[in-house]
C-alpha cells in the first residue's frame, strides 16, 4: 500500500506544478508585457513602469515562478490591483459559496443515483428500469444551468418556495444561506446523478454475470444476496472512476450555475476579473480549481488502492 | 452473407439507434440548411415584432430584439455542431495518435504520456477557456479550443486501451514477423480495430462538446454576437426568461433533443459493435 | 435410492434447444464422466444440476435430488446447494472474487453450510486437506496461482461437506503438472469424503483417470453411456471411436530422419526482463527468463522443447523468430548471426512461426487472403501472379481451398483457422519453422488432422521444425529429439523414447508423472 500512496502523491505533485507551470506561462510569460496587457496600449509609459515595479516584474521568470509557488505555500496569492485587496482574501469570500455548493451537488447526486442505478439493474428489464433509465437518458442530455432555468420557473415563480437568486451570507442567516443553495445544487445534482445512474446499473449488471457471482451462488446464496455482498462492492470501481472524474465537470458546472442564481461564488469572481484584466486574480483562482479538482483525483486514486488488492502489490499497473 | 449486410440488419432491428441516428440526422440537415436558408435574416432586429408569440407570423416566436427564433436557432445548431465537430476533431487527430503510439512504443514515452494525460485532467474546458479567453478575449474559436484539448486525453486513452488489448495478439506479432513496421502495424492492423471503438467514443464527445459549448457561451466565454449559437441564446434569454419562458425553452428542449438523439445512437452503435454486450443474456459457459 | 436422477433434461434459448433428452443417475458415492467437445451441452447440464442456470434458459425435463424434485424457490434452491452440492468450475481466476482474501470466502462457504461456530480452524483444516498452507488464507485471488486457486475453490466446495461434488473442466486452464495434482486431489477427496462425483471435461484421458463411469455427449445429447471399460474398449458409436482414437493418437516419425549439417545454433542465449524502476522507489532485480540456452537444429530435423508452463519456451522461441531481443549470447542461422529483432530482413523469410492461439492470429477485419499473403512482402522480388500462385498452392497444401480466401477469419473454425495459419508460416518457404503450442487450442477432434497435415508439410517441403510444447505426447508424435527446459534452462535432451523411459533431470520426470494413465 505504502508505494502505491507515495506514486500516487508523487503524480499529484507532479500534476500540480506542471498546471501551476502553465498557468504561469500562460499569463505571465507569453504575451509580451503583462503590466501593459493590464492597462491597456494607451497607457502611458510610467504607468506601466509603475505597475511592473508593482507586480515585481523585473526578476527573471524562474525566480518569480519560485516566489510565486513559495508565496502560495503560505497562503499568499498576491495582490488584486483592481479590488485593492489580496487575491486569497478574495477567493476564500468567495469559496464560502462555490464551495458548499460543490459539496452538497455532489453529495445530492450520489445519493439519488447510486440507489436508483441499483433499482434498475436489480429490476433489469423491468418497467421500473425502462423508466429510470429513459429519465436518465434526459437527465444526461440537460445542461445544468438551463436546469437551473427550469427550477427557478417551477419552485420560485410557480410553487414560491424558495428564492429565484441571490445570497444571503452564511453569518447573517445560516438558513437563508442554506435556502439560496437548494436550487443550485439540485440543477448541477441531477444530471450528475444520472449519468451515476446509468454507470451503476451497467456496472451491476456485468457484475450479475461474473464467474465469482456464480461462485457465491454455488455457495448456497441467492443471486439477490450474492450481488450484495459481492457484486457492489465490485461494481463501486467503475463508479470510483466516475466520481473523479464528474468533479471536474461539477466544478465547472458551478461556475456556470452561479450565473443563473446570481450567486456570489468563485465564477463570478473569475468573470469579473476576465473583463477587467485582472490576471494575478485570475491565476489564483485557476490555481485554487486545479487543486481542487486534482485533489479529488488523488483522493479517489488511494480510494481505489483501498478498495481493490490488485492496486496494492508492487507492481500497480493501470 | 458480408459482414455488412449483417451488420445493416442488425442495425434496422435496433430501434434506440435507428431513433437516434434520425434524429442526428435531421438536426444536421436543419443545421446545414441554415447556411443557404432560414425563415427569416437571422440576426435582423425588429423591435415592432419583439416577443412575438409561437405559431403565429414567427414559427417560434421572436425574442427581445425580435430576431425569429426558429432562424436563430437553425443557425445556432450550426455553430454549436461546428464548434463540437472541430473539438472532436482536434481530440480525433492528436490524440488517437498519441494513444497508439502509447501502447506501441511503451516505456518512458508511454509513461510521459499518461502523465500528460493526467495533467490534461485537471483542466476541465471551463478552466482551459477561462485561460484562453483571458489571454485573447472570447470566441468561438476559444469554446473549440478549449473543449478539443479537453477531448485529447478522453481519445488517447481509447486508443490506448484498445491498442494495448489487441497488441498482445498473435496477429501483431504475424505482422511484425512479416516485415512490417510500428506504423504500417498501427495502420493496418491496430486503427482498423480500434475504429469502432473510437467512433462510439466521438458520438460521446460530440454530445459532451454540444453541452459544453452551450454552458461556455451561456457565461460568454464562447460565441459572440452578431454570432448566435444555442448556448448564447440561453444567454440572451437569462434575464427575460421569466416574463417569457419560452425564449428560454426552445433553445434548451433543442440541446436536450440533439443530445438525446446523439447518445441514443452512441449507445445503440456501441450494442452492435461490442460483441461482449451483445451476448448479454446469453450463456456465459465454455465447453 | 439413487443421490440424483436426471429424466428428459431439455434446456433451450429462445426455443433453440442445446440439450435434449438428456437422462443419468448418480448413486451415493459413485463418479460419473461426462465427456464432449465445446458446445455439446455439458456445462449447461451441470449448470441445471446446481440450479445455476441463466435466466434466459427454459428447462425440461425433471431432476430429482434425493427423489424430491429441485425447489422452485430461489431460496430453498440455494440452501440446498449451500449444503448438499459443491460446485468447482473451470476459470479459477475469474470465479474467485477479486476483492476478498481468500480465507474469507472460504469462511462464507461454511458459514452458509450452517455452521456458524469455529470457521477459524475449519478454515485451516480445510486449507490444509486441499494442500495449502495457512498463510494462504490472507492471501487475495491474484496472490495466488492458478492450481492454488483452485485448490481454495476446491476447499470452498467443500466447506459444507456436499455429499455431491460437481467438477466443471476444474483443470482446463491449469498447466499439465498442476492438472494432474488438481486430478490426484479430486480422487483422494472424493474417496476419503465418500462424495458422489459429477466430473466433466473434454478430455478423455482425465475423465477415465478419474471416473469408472463415463457419458458421452455430443450437440446436446448423449451419445452413449456405460462403464469406462465398455466406451474405451467397445466403443459403439462413431463419435465415440473417434474420441478414444484421438486420445491415442500416434505419427510414427520416420524412424531415421535423413538430417544434415546444422542450420541454426545458439550459443549461451539469455534474455533479462528488468522490473520497471519506479520513481523514489529502489529498482528491483530483473527476472531471467531465459538462461544461457546452447542449443541446435540440423537440416530436416523436428526438435521438441518441453517444459511447464512460464519456463521461458516461449521467451526463447520470440528471440529465435525475431519478435524479442536476447540481452546476452548469440545465434547463427545459416551463416548470419543474430541476436533476436536484429534478424535481417533477407534471412525473415526463411524463419517463421505458427501461433498457439488460431482466434488471435488473424486480423478480424481482413480477409483472410490478405492476412495469408501478408509475409510474402519480405520476398519483394515476386510479381503479383507469383504472390498468388504462392499463396493457392499454400493453401491447397494444408488442405483448403484457394476460394476461401476472400473470406473473413469469423467464418472459419478453428481447425481451418489453424491450417490458414500454417499456410501464412509456410507462404515465404521457410526453411526453420517454429510452432508454439500448434494444437493445443484445438478441439480433441482436429488435433490429429493437423497434427498430420505437419507431418505432412515437413517431408514434403524438407522443412526444420522446433515445436514448443507442454504436451508430451503430441511431442513423442512429432519430434525427434526433445529438449526438457526448466526455469530457463535446459535440462535434459535426448530421444524421445529414451527420454520418456530413463528420465534424468527431475523436471522430465515431473512432466512424465504429470502423463494421464493410456487408455
Amino acid at each position: 500500500m505504502i508505494p502505491y500512496v507515495l506514486k500516487r502523491l508523487a503524480g499529484f505533485v507532479a500534476t500540480l506544478l506542471a498546471a501551476a507551470a502553465v498557468t504561469f506561462l500562460l499569463l505571465d510569460a507569453l504575451p509580451g508585457d503583462p503590466a501593459r496587457f493590464i492597462l491597456g496600449i494607451n497607457a502611458s509609459p510610467e504607468a506601466v513602469q509603475a505597475l511592473r515595479l508593482q507586480l515585481g516584474l523585473e526578476a527573471p521568470p524562474l525566480e518569480r515562478f519560485i516566489r510565486w509557488i513559495g508565496g502560495m505555500l503560505q497562503g499568499d496569492f498576491g495582490l488584486s490591483y483592481t479590488q485593492g485587496a489580496p487575491v486569497s482574501a478574495l477567493i476564500a469570500e468567495r469559496l464560502a459559496v462555490t464551495f458548499p455548493l460543490a459539496l452538497a451537488a455532489m453529495v445530492i447526486s450520489i445519493a439519488i443515483g447510486l440507489p436508483l442505478g441499483i433499482l434498475a439493474a436489480r429490476r433489469r428489464g423491468s418497467l421500473a428500469d425502462t423508466g429510470l433509465m429513459m429519465l436518465a437518458q434526459l437527465g444526461v442530455a440537460v445542461p445544468n444551468f438551463w436546469f437551473g432555468m427550469l427550477l427557478v420557473l417551477l419552485f420560485s415563480v410557480t410553487l414560491r418556495w424558495l428564492p429565484p437568486g441571490g445570497f444571503v451570507p452564511w453569518d447573517e442567516n445560516a438558513w437563508g444561506a442554506i435556502r439560496s443553495l437548494v436550487l443550485p445544487s439540485f440543477a448541477l445534482a441531477l444530471p450528475q446523478a444520472a449519468i451515476l445512474a446509468r454507470v451503476m446499473r451497467t456496472a451491476l449488471v456485468d457484475v450479475q454475470s461474473a464467474d465469482y457471482i456464480r461462485t457465491a451462488r454455488a455457495k448456497g446464496l441467492t443471486m439477490g444476496e450474492a450481488v450484495w455482498r459481492h457484486g457492489v462492492r465490485n461494481a463501486l470501481l467503475p463508479v470510483l472512476t466516475i466520481l473523479g472524474l464528474q468533479f471536474a465537470f461539477l466544478v465547472a458546472g458551478t461556475i456556470i450555475v452561479e450565473n443563473v442564481f446570481y450567486l456570489p461564488g468563485l465564477g463570478r469572481l473569475i468573470f469579473t476579473a476576465i473583463s477587467e484584466r485582472d490576471l494575478i486574480l485570475v491565476r489564483g483562482a485557476i490555481i485554487v480549481l486545479v487543486v481542487g479538482v486534482t485533489l479529488t483525483m488523488l483522493v479517489v486514486d488511494l480510494l481505489y488502492g483501498l478498495v481493490d488488492p490488485r492496486l496494492r502489490v508492487r507492481r500497480a499497473s493501470r | 452473407m458480408s459482414i455488412r449486410d449483417h451488420w445493416a440488419g442488425r442495425a434496422l432491428r435496433h430501434p434506440s439507434f435507428v431513433i437516434g441516428l434520425l434524429g442526428t440526422l435531421a438536426f444536421i440537415g436543419l443545421a446545414l440548411l441554415s447556411a443557404v436558408w432560414t425563415p427569416h435574416v437571422v440576426d435582423r432586429v425588429n423591435i415592432a415584432a419583439r416577443f412575438a408569440p409561437l405559431f403565429g407570423d414567427y414559427l417560434l416566436g421572436t425574442d427581445h430584439l425580435g430576431r425569429d427564433i426558429a432562424s436563430m436557432l437553425m443557425r445556432g445548431a450550426l455553430t454549436s455542431l461546428t464548434v463540437a465537430a472541430v473539438a472532436v476533431g482536434i481530440g480525433l487527430v492528436i490524440g488517437v495518435p498519441l494513444g497508439l503510439a502509447a501502447a506501441i512504443v511503451g516505456g518512458p514515452f508511454e509513461w510521459l504520456i499518461l502523465r500528460v494525460n493526467d495533467f490534461l485532467f485537471a483542466f476541465p474546458a471551463l478552466i482551459v477557456a477561462v485561460l484562453i479567453t483571458t489571454l485573447f478575449g472570447p470566441g468561438a474559436t476559444n469554446a473549440m479550443l478549449a473543449i478539443g484539448i479537453f477531448n485529447i486525453p478522453v481519445f488517447a486513452r481509447v486508443a490506448r486501451g484498445g491498442a494495448l488489448s489487441l497488441k498482445s495478439l498473435d496477429y501483431v506479432a504475424a505482422a511484425r514477423l512479416a516485415g512490417l513496421s510500428s506504423l504500417a502495424i498501427a495502420r493496418k492492423h491496430l486503427l482498423p480495430n480500434i475504429a469502432s471503438l473510437v467512433i462510439v467514443q466521438a458520438t460521446i464527445q460530440l454530445s459532451l462538446g454540444i453541452l459544453a459549448e452551450a454552458g461556455l457561451s451561456y457565461v460568454g466565454l464562447g460565441t459572440q454576437p452578431p454570432g448566435t449559437s444555442l448556448g448564447l441564446m440561453l444567454r440572451d434569454a437569462q434575464s427575460i426568461f421569466l416574463l417569457h419562458p419560452h425564449l428560454a425553452m426552445v433553445p434548451g428542449l433543442a440541446i436536450m433533443f440533439i443530445v438525446v438523439s446523439l447518445n441514443l445512437a452512441g449507445d445503440g452503435l456501441r450494442d452492435l459493435i461490442d460483441p461482449r454486450l451483445r451476448k448479454e443474456g446469453l450463456p456465459r459457459v465454455a465447453a | 435410492m439413487s443421490l440424483l436422477e436426471v429424466k428428459g433434461l431439455g434446456i433451450a434459448f429462445s426455443g433453440r434447444p442445446v440439450v435434449e433428452g438428456l437422462d443419468l443417475t448418480l448413486a451415493p458415492s459413485e463418479r460419473l464422466g461426462v465427456i464432449g467437445e465445446s458446445g455439446s451441452g455439458k456445462s449447461l447440464t451441470a449448470l441445471a444440476i446446481a440450479g445455476l442456470l441463466p435466466d434466459t434458459a427454459e428447462r425440461t425435463g425433471t431432476i430429482l435430488f434425493e427423489g424430491s424434485p429441485l425447489p422452485e424457490d430461489e431460496a430453498t434452491m440455494a440452501r440446498l446447494r449451500g449444503k448438499r452440492i459443491g460446485m468447482v468450475f473451470q476459470e479459477p481466476m475469474s470465479a474467485l472474487n477479486p476483492l476478498m482474501q481468500v480465507g474469507e470466502q472460504i469462511a462464507e462457504a461454511i458459514f452458509l453450510s450452517g455452521d456458524r461456530v469455529g470457521y477459524g480452524t475449519q478454515v485451516l483444516a480445510l486449507l490444509d486437506e486441499v494442500g495449502l498452507e495457512p498463510q494462504h488464507r490472507r492471501r487475495y485471488p491474484h496472490e495466488l496461482s492458478g492450481g492454488q486457486r483452485q485448490r481454495v475453490m476446491i476447499a470452498m466446495a467443500l466447506a459444507s461437506r456436499p455429499d455431491l461434488l460437481i467438477a466443471d473442466e476444474p483443470t482446463s486452464a491449469l498447466d499439465l503438472v498442476t492438472q494432474r495434482q488438481v486430478l490426484d486431489l479430486l480422487d483422494r477427496l472424493a474417496r476419503n469424503r465418500r462424495m458422489a462425483l459429477l466430473f466433466i471435461s473434454h478430455d478423455l484421458k482425465a475423465v477415465a483417470a478419474l471416473c469408472p463411469r463415463i457419458m458421452v455427449m455430443q450437440a446436446g445429447r448423449v451419445v452413449e453411456a456405460g462403464p469406462r471399460e465398455a466406451i474405451l474398449g467397445h466403443p459403439r458409436e462413431r463419435y465415440t471411436r473417434m474420441l478414444v482414437g484421438a486420445a491415442r493418437f500416434r505419427i510414427h516419425t520416420l524412424a531415421n530422419a535423413p538430417m544434415g549439417d546444422p542450420l541454426f545454433t545458439a550459443r549461451q542465449i539469455s534474455r533479462r526482463f528488468e522490473s520497471p524502476s519506479l520513481l523514489f522507489l529502489p529498482r528491483r532485480a530483473g527476472t531471467l527468463a531465459v538462461d544461457a540456452v546452447s542449443l541446435t537444429l540440423r537440416r530436416a530435423e523436428s526438435v521438441a522443447l518441453v517444459g511447464p508452463s512460464g519456463c521461458g519456451k516461449s521467451t526463447l522461441a520470440r528471440i529465435i523468430v525475431g519478435l524479442d531481443r536476447a540481452t546476452d549470447g548469440t545465434m547463427q542461422f545459416d551463416r548470419t548471426v543474430y541476436h533476436g529483432s536484429d534478424l535481417p530482413g533477407a534471412l525473415r523469410p526463411d524463419i517463421s512461426l505458427v501461433f498457439q492461439d488460431p482466434f488471435g492470429s488473424f486480423n478480424p477485419r481482413l480477409r483472410i487472403g490478405a492476412s495469408v499473403s501478408e509475409p510474402l512482402r519480405l520476398l519483394p522480388d515476386l510479381d503479383e501472379a507469383a504472390r498468388r500462385r504462392r499463396v493457392a498452392d499454400m493453401v491447397e497444401a494444408v488442405g483448403l481451398s484457394p476460394d476461401m480466401l476472400s473470406r473473413y477469419p469469423h467464418q472459419f473454425s478453428g481447425g481451418q483457422r489453424q491450417r490458414f495459419a500454417i499456410a501464412r508460416a509456410l507462404v515465404t518457404r521457410p526453411r526453420l519453422v517454429v510452432l508454439d503450442e500448434p494444437v493445443s487450442a484445438l478441439d480433441v477432434s482436429v488435433r490429429g488432422e493437423v497434427l498430420a497435415l505437419l507431418h505432412r508439410l515437413r517431408a514434403d517441403f524438407g522443412l526444420t521444425y522446433l515445436v514448443i510444447s507442454h504436451d508430451l505426447d503430441m511431442v513423442r508424435a512429432l519430434a525427434d529429439r526433445v529438449l526438457v527446459m526448466s526455469a530457463g534452462r535446459i535440462v535434459e535432451e535426448g530421444r524421445p523414447a529414451k527420454l520418456f523411459e530413463k528420465p534424468e533431470h527431475e523436471q522430465t520426470r515431473a512432466l512424465l508423472a504429470a502423463r494421464l494413465p493410456e487408455l
